[in-house]
């Protein structure tokens, strides 16, 4: 199912279409960040405890940890757990290692990079979200809302959108060294070679001959009907990237 | 020429400004300080963008091409309409102009709350002079029987608690309350005035507990220091929450997403100051309230004076707002 979308009008007649991040994408970000804020704080707190106390344990019996050890202890562990989302979502222009990882990014309802008011908002409204255990509200207004906001970005106006990296390596593929290349054929070659080892060999076969046979007009058919699916992709990366 | 020549040409005569779209894109979203030329040329190339994603739209639809356009159009737009960045300008106008403009706004609410903060403090106070034994419900048992024995639980604490350690714990559960109280709002309301009303209830049980063993003349001077804007800050807090709830109920907008979400952003200004405030507070509480030694006369005038400091930030006048004459009518 395409993931839905968002139209924005823009001051050069040409729109700009935002695609919304679901609740996959949006529960794979926080479970990375989760892990990644958790280890963070356990190793602050593990180090710190063991650098203190001398061994790995809550509290040492028969001493008490003194102001010194919360201060620089504790606080920050809990620190680094409380406010690794604010602020990594301001130093980050609305993204995290997690949301990186998983391919999505903040922006305002406007299409822009949200502003460090929009960002606390939006984590102050965690409270509400992460009620009553493991993020139900958040969950469950993120499932039933449209374009799958949790209560937090619908006060703060922001949304999640998908932000696939392939993009920006595609305009590198762009000038296939065989310059007589339909661009949509290149287009469905490219594809067809990134997802070779997914697709079962009859339909690769298939699919790889039906494209040579546009593509490559110094095959004949029975040259075509012979080949097998190591020939047939070699065959396919020639023809992108024809040596000279 | 072709259709499909023609195509390969516009494609061939593009695709080179395309390639280094990553790293232009990259720098003008890490850098803030660009100059005007700058600025004109990335609206060029916004203008530029447009044009060939429209083309792309039509001749390649839902090619890897026109995706990946759409995906620097969407950045390229998202970096032009970002707002202005000038932090000193942007603070002296919450400071100056926001938050006065929203505590105004919220001046009824902000009497209601305190209303019901005080009634429900006067239900508690009426409720453990009826009923001693509910004390149970709203106190811990430490508490309850280090009173019975004759000890306020506020006696000693710096001989267990540093005061650095004493206010960092108050003033985050203090900032943690008061951020519920405005968040809770968005069930209608109603999450405010449970939370106001508990705590009120909570001060006032407390009150008449100790009381009741001779000991609220020691509370109250705990009290007296940090309390004033402590508690006034709930209230606030609580009226930030109760706008919330207002703007779902009475929607303000066309929408009560929209309402909701203009809520937000105006009484999360005044959240800020609440935070600011509540520092204060915490470090009052951790090292002067239970300083023993520290006479009445002079928590009365830190308690005061620090109301007098917040109410100069609620209007504006301690960051240099000045006082607007109405105009004469000539």
């Amino acid at each position: 199912m395409a993931a839905p979308q968002v139209t924005l009008q823009s001051i050069t007649g040409v729109d700009v279409e935002l695609r919304i991040a679901g609740v996959g994408s949006r529960s794979f970000a926080f479970v990375i960040d989760w892990h990644i804020r958790a280890i963070l704080a356990f190793a602050w707190w593990s180090v710190g405890t063991m650098m203190s106390l001398g061994q790995l344990v809550l509290w040492a019996e028969g001493r008490t940890p003194g102001a010194g050890y919360f201060l620089w202890v504790v606080l920050p562990s809990i620190g680094i757990y409380l406010f690794y989302h604010p602020v990594l979502e301001v130093l980050m222009r609305g993204s995290t290692p997690g949301k990186r990882m998983a391919g999505v990014r903040i922006v305002t309802r406007t299409g822009d990079i949200p502003g460090l008011g929009a960002l606390l908002i939006r984590n102050v409204f965690r409270l509400i979200d992460a009620l009553p255990f493991a993020y139900l509200v958040g969950l469950a207004t993120t499932m039933f809302t449209d374009q799958h906001v949790r209560l937090g970005d619908i006060a703060a106006g922001t949304l999640l959108i998908l932000e696939n990296k392939e993009h920006d390596t595609s305009f590198a593929r762009l000038t296939p060294a065989n310059r007589a290349l339909d661009p949509r054929a290149a287009d469905l070659t490219y594809e067809l070679l990134e997802r070779w080892m997914e697709l079962d060999e009859k339909t690769r076969i298939e699919l790889a001959r039906s494209l040579l046979a546009r593509t490559d007009a110094s095959l004949s058919p029975e040259e075509l009907a012979g080949m097998g699916s190591i020939e047939l992709r070699t065959r396919l990366q020639t023809v992108l990237n024809p040596t000279p | 020429m072709s259709a499909e020549a023609g195509m390969q040409a516009w494609l061939a005569s593009r695709v080179e400004t395309w390639r280094q779209l990553a790293p232009q894109l990259e720098a003008l979203e890490k850098r803030r300080d660009h100059t005007p030329a700058e600025a004109l040329q990335a609206i060029e190339l916004y203008r530029a963008l447009g044009r060939d994603l429209s083309i792309a739209r039509r001749i390649l639809p839902a090619s890897r091409v026109t995706k990946a356009l759409e995906h620097s159009y969407a950045k390229l737009h998202s970096i032009i309409y970002r707002k202005p960045h000038d932090w000193r300008a942007r603070l002296l106008t919450l400071f100056r102009e926001e938050i006065p403009e929203v505590a105004r706004e919220l001046r009824p609410a902000i009497f209601w709350v305190t209303l019901l903060f005080v009634l429900s403090a006067g239900a508690g106070w009426w409720l453990i002079a009826r009923h001693p034994e509910l004390i149970s419900l709203l106190a811990s048992e430490e508490m309850i029987n280090g009173v019975e024995r004759g000890r306020l639980w506020t006696e000693g604490l710096l001989n267990v608690t540093p005061s650095s350690v004493l206010s960092i714990g108050i003033l985050s559960n203090n900032i943690a309350v008061s951020l519920m109280a405005f968040c809770v709002g968005v069930f209608f309301g109603l999450g405010t005035f449970y939370i106001i009303a508990t705590n009120g209830l909570m001060l006032g049980a407390i009150f008449a507990f100790t009381h009741q063993h001779g000991m609220a003349g020691e509370l109250l001077k705990f009290v007296t220091a940090h309390g004033v804007v402590e508690l006034s800050v709930i209230c606030l807090a609580g009226a930030a929450g109760t706008m919330l709830g207002e703007a779902l109920i009475r929607p303000t907008h066309a929408t009560r997403r929209e309402s909701f979400q203009h809520a937000a952003t105006k009484a999360s200004r005044l959240l800020v100051l609440c935070a600011l405030l509540l520092i204060g507070c915490g470090f009052i509480e951790g090292y002067l309230s239970p300083d023993p030694d520290f006479p009445m006369a002079s928590r009365v005038i830190v308690g005061f004076g620090y109301g007098i400091v917040m109410i100069g930030a609620l209007t504006g006048h301690l960051f240099g707002r000045k006082r607007v004459k109405p105009g004469v009518d000539s």
